[in-house]
């Protein structure tokens, strides 16, 4: 035995979990979503989730492959943005808006900035953003099915509400709450089930994949806002359209998958209290005072850019310095 | 009751069943032994026999350099074969005294002595004639460390009985063999500080030491058992006196500033022999595991022995391994090979099969935060980590670098697999290497 045996620094043993086993759960968790949308919303809603993973991923790939840099489409993250591309597109959108959706994030919101990591906007939100603005009509556009999409039936609902505020919800836009937290709504693909979204959010929470701290003081945030805001209006029942505020739209997709996207939310933990409360007061702005159809998208997207900064000020202070400075002045 | 802890760390598997139920077994020292000059913190030993000396069990062999050092015994008997430079454990070629067994095992006599009948002087010279120092890693020597500046200020004596390091189990065995001569070792240090009462902290995953140490300690009113939560790296220092006392001690200051003392459960053990029994510290307990071993338990080893001595006297490897650590594998030392002698400080081998880092890919940070959340010193080892990179000493600085106690919590946790702890290890000797020329 008079070989040398190998050697590195310590420490020599390192934890399971990858990037590439991280990114494959987020996209098991967002399974449910997506089969919800299937079935509530047809066979063309399938062909827009497979369309906009596939052309994230080969985005991605070619991207890669023509800037001579190491392919990365193996760590499942391109699997990921696609699907939330997909996800964020109205049921029967034509396919040429999630192909164009998934080359602009990946390459102009994700691959331009450095790739996986560097990005300080979450690329599937860059796309919906861009999407939203360039393609206005299609993006909204909900067709037959379901009569009204999520957004456009809570603009309706605000209209109705806020009309007359003493109305009763009644009138035609109001959804029974059980077909609310289902699913059985209008919307976009994926936002609609807020049972099939929690179900997934519940996966990742137990893999330690993402924690409470930005889903819930961003929902929160925005629940609080509305309820006031609410009951100063004096709406019919208030907490009714609370809970319509909660579950229609892309409150929950957002607050469970992509505000907490790790390269665009702030890694300290304060400033994740930090961002989860500005994104629920942005989106309250966004929804409740400028009437804006899309608040999640905006308020997430606004954020990323202040993440930065706010993981600047959080930054923790190092163990045992605060006595060090009380020790100094006292 | 929430269990005492710190805020940070991670859950590694502990791998500590392997050799945990297995009791101590002594091991015969082998036909060579060697002797470090260096196995403390401090002023290397200087040698007091030369070549060709005869030598036996117990006799110095090796003085003191200094306050700040150690002397150094034989733990066999035989001949002086030569003092010339040996490699040690991070494969550095150091001073070393070379002594052939005779196997004879001819000892000196040691002088006994009652508590009862001991000042607080006559323990710390017996602790220091004996050369005891910190048997946990650092080997920082104990009659230092027990003659803190303000001795009045001394309220807590803390035995390390953590072990939260993976795969090591010889405190564990430790607690349960000798949990009188470590109740009695504690004794001797709270004589020195009258106003300070012993706790023996020891992780929730032990729960037969903890059953054990409480029953040792049971009517004796200065010293209590604390039961911690089992995270890594609970042992460090710094964790400890936090999870135990609520104070925080950082890089410049001493834990007797904050009015604490930690030793470890060997090193408490070592001050009972020396101070009751009058022997120096000649051996200690060693793990040997990992999936590469035969006979993976903790044996009784002389000081001076090879790793490949011990690892023939302990029944060998299954089949070559391709790793071998000094110590445990969050903060072992990786060898190049087993021709490296047992000092004061090393408590394990662990041995594997196959390299887990060596396949390791590391990919681009995806700024997940798990490093941020594990690290005990409440860093950003990431942002850390490319500072360190880029070679931005003052940033380093800045953003308390130094505060690092390189428990490897940040590398272990990445799942993009990033060397954090070896790159800020890297700029903290850097930085270390300048401020000592200053």
């Amino acid at each position: 035995m008079n070989d040398l045996y190998s050697v590195s620094s310590s420490p020599h043993v390192r934890a399971g979990v990858t990037t590439q086993k991280i990114m494959g759960a987020v996209a098991l968790a967002l399974l449910p979503a997506s089969v919800c949308g299937v079935v509530f919303f047809g066979m063309h809603a399938l062909i827009v989730l497979l369309v906009s993973v596939a052309s994230a991923v080969l985005s991605e790939y070619v991207f890669e492959r023509i800037t001579k840099r190491p392919v990365t489409v193996y760590d499942l993250s391109a699997v990921v943005t696609g699907l939330l591309i997909g996800l964020n597109m109205p049921p029967e959108v034509p396919l040429f808006v999630p192909i164009l959706g998934s080359v602009f994030g990946i390459i102009v919101v994700k691959q331009l900035f450095g790739g996986i990591g560097q990005n300080f906007m979450n690329p599937a939100l860059g796309a919906r953003c861009f999407l939203l603005i360039s393609f206005s009509s299609q993006m909204t556009d909900f067709g037959a099915k379901g009569g009204m999409m999520g957004a456009a039936s809570r603009a309706a609902l605000d209209a109705v509400s806020s009309a007359t505020p003493l109305a009763t919800l009644k009138t035609g836009a109001a959804y029974p709450l059980g077909d609310l937290f289902l699913g059985n709504i209008p919307g976009t693909i994926g936002e609609t089930s807020a049972l099939a979204l929690l179900i997934g959010a519940a996966f990742l929470l137990a893999l330690k994949v993402i924690d409470l701290r930005i889903p819930l003081s961003y929902i929160g945030t925005f629940f609080v806002l509305v309820l006031i805001t609410s009951l100063i209006r004096g709406y019919n029942d208030p907490f009714y359209f609370t809970l319509c505020e909660i579950f229609a739209g892309g409150l929950m997709l957002g607050a469970w998958f992509m505000a907490t996207d790790y390269a665009t939310c702030p890694m300290t933990g304060k400033g994740q209290l930090i961002y989860g409360i500005c994104l629920g007061v942005l989106t309250y702005l966004f929804r409740m005072v400028s009437k804006s159809p899309e608040g999640v998208s905006y308020a997430i997207v606004f954020m990323n850019c202040l993440t930065p900064m706010i993981e600047q000020f959080t930054r923790p202070l190092a163990f045992g310095i605060k006595r060090e400075k009380e020790a100094k002045n006292g | 009751m929430r269990l005492k802890t710190f805020k940070g760390g991670i859950h590694p598997n502990d791998m500590k069943e392997i050799s945990m139920d297995q009791p101590i077994t002594m091991l015969a020292p082998g036909k060579e032994m060697v002797y470090l000059m260096s196995q403390h913190i401090g002023a290397p030993a200087k040698p007091v026999v030369k070549k060709g000396d005869p030598v036996i069990i117990g006799q110095m062999i090796a003085e003191a350099g200094g306050f700040v050092s150690s002397p150094v015994y034989s733990s066999v008997s035989g001949t002086v074969k030569a003092l010339e430079k040996r490699k040690n454990a991070l494969g550095d070629m150091v001073d070393a005294i070379v002594i052939e067994n005779d196997g004879q095992d001819t000892e000196t006599e040691y002088a006994t002595a009652e508590l009862d009948a001991l000042s607080k002087e006559d323990i710390i010279k017996r602790i220091q004639d004996a050369g005891v120092v910190g048997m946990g890693g650092a080997g920082f020597p104990t009659h230092v460390k027990l003659s803190p500046k303000e001795p009045d200020r001394i309220d807590h004596i803390l035995v390390n009985g953590s072990e939260c390091e993976p795969y090591l189990t010889s405190d564990y065995r430790c607690m349960l063999e000798k949990s009188d001569e470590l109740v009695q070792g504690l004794m001797c240090i709270l004589k020195v500080f009258p106003k300070a009462e012993g706790v023996i902290c020891i992780e929730n995953n032990k729960p037969a030491a903890i059953e054990r140490m409480r029953e040792a300690v049971s009517g004796r009113d200065r010293i209590r058992v604390e039961v911690m939560q089992t995270k890594y790296p609970e042992g460090a220092e710094r964790s400890l006196i936090y999870a135990i006392t609520g104070r925080e001690v950082n890089s410049s200051i001493l834990p007797a500033d904050v009015g604490c003392i930690v030793n470890n459960v060997d090193t408490v053990i070592a001050v009972y022999e020396a101070v009751i029994k009058g022997k120096p510290l000649m051996h200690r307990i060693f793990t040997v595991s990992g999936d590469a071993v035969n006979n993976p338990k903790n044996y009784d080893v002389r000081i001076g022995m090879s790793y490949a001595d011990i690892m023939e006297e302990a029944g060998g490897f299954k089949s070559r391994p391709e790793k071998l650590i000094s110590g445990g594998p969050m903060m072992g030392f990786a060898l190049f090979g087993l021709d490296v002698p047992v000092t004061k400080t090393s408590g394990a081998i662990t041995c594997f099969l196959k390299d887990p880092v060596k396949e390791a890919v590391t990919t681009p940070c995806i700024k997940c935060g798990r490093c941020v959340k594990g690290c005990p010193a409440h860093l950003m080892p990431c942002d850390l980590s490319d500072i360190a990179e880029h070679g931005d000493k003052d940033r380093f600085a800045e953003r308390y670098g130094m505060e690092c106690v390189e428990c490897g919590s940040c590398s272990y946790t990445c799942p993009a697999k990033r060397p954090l702890a070896a790159n800020i290890k890297a700029m903290r000797r850097t930085l270390l290497a300048e401020r000592r020329k200053k």
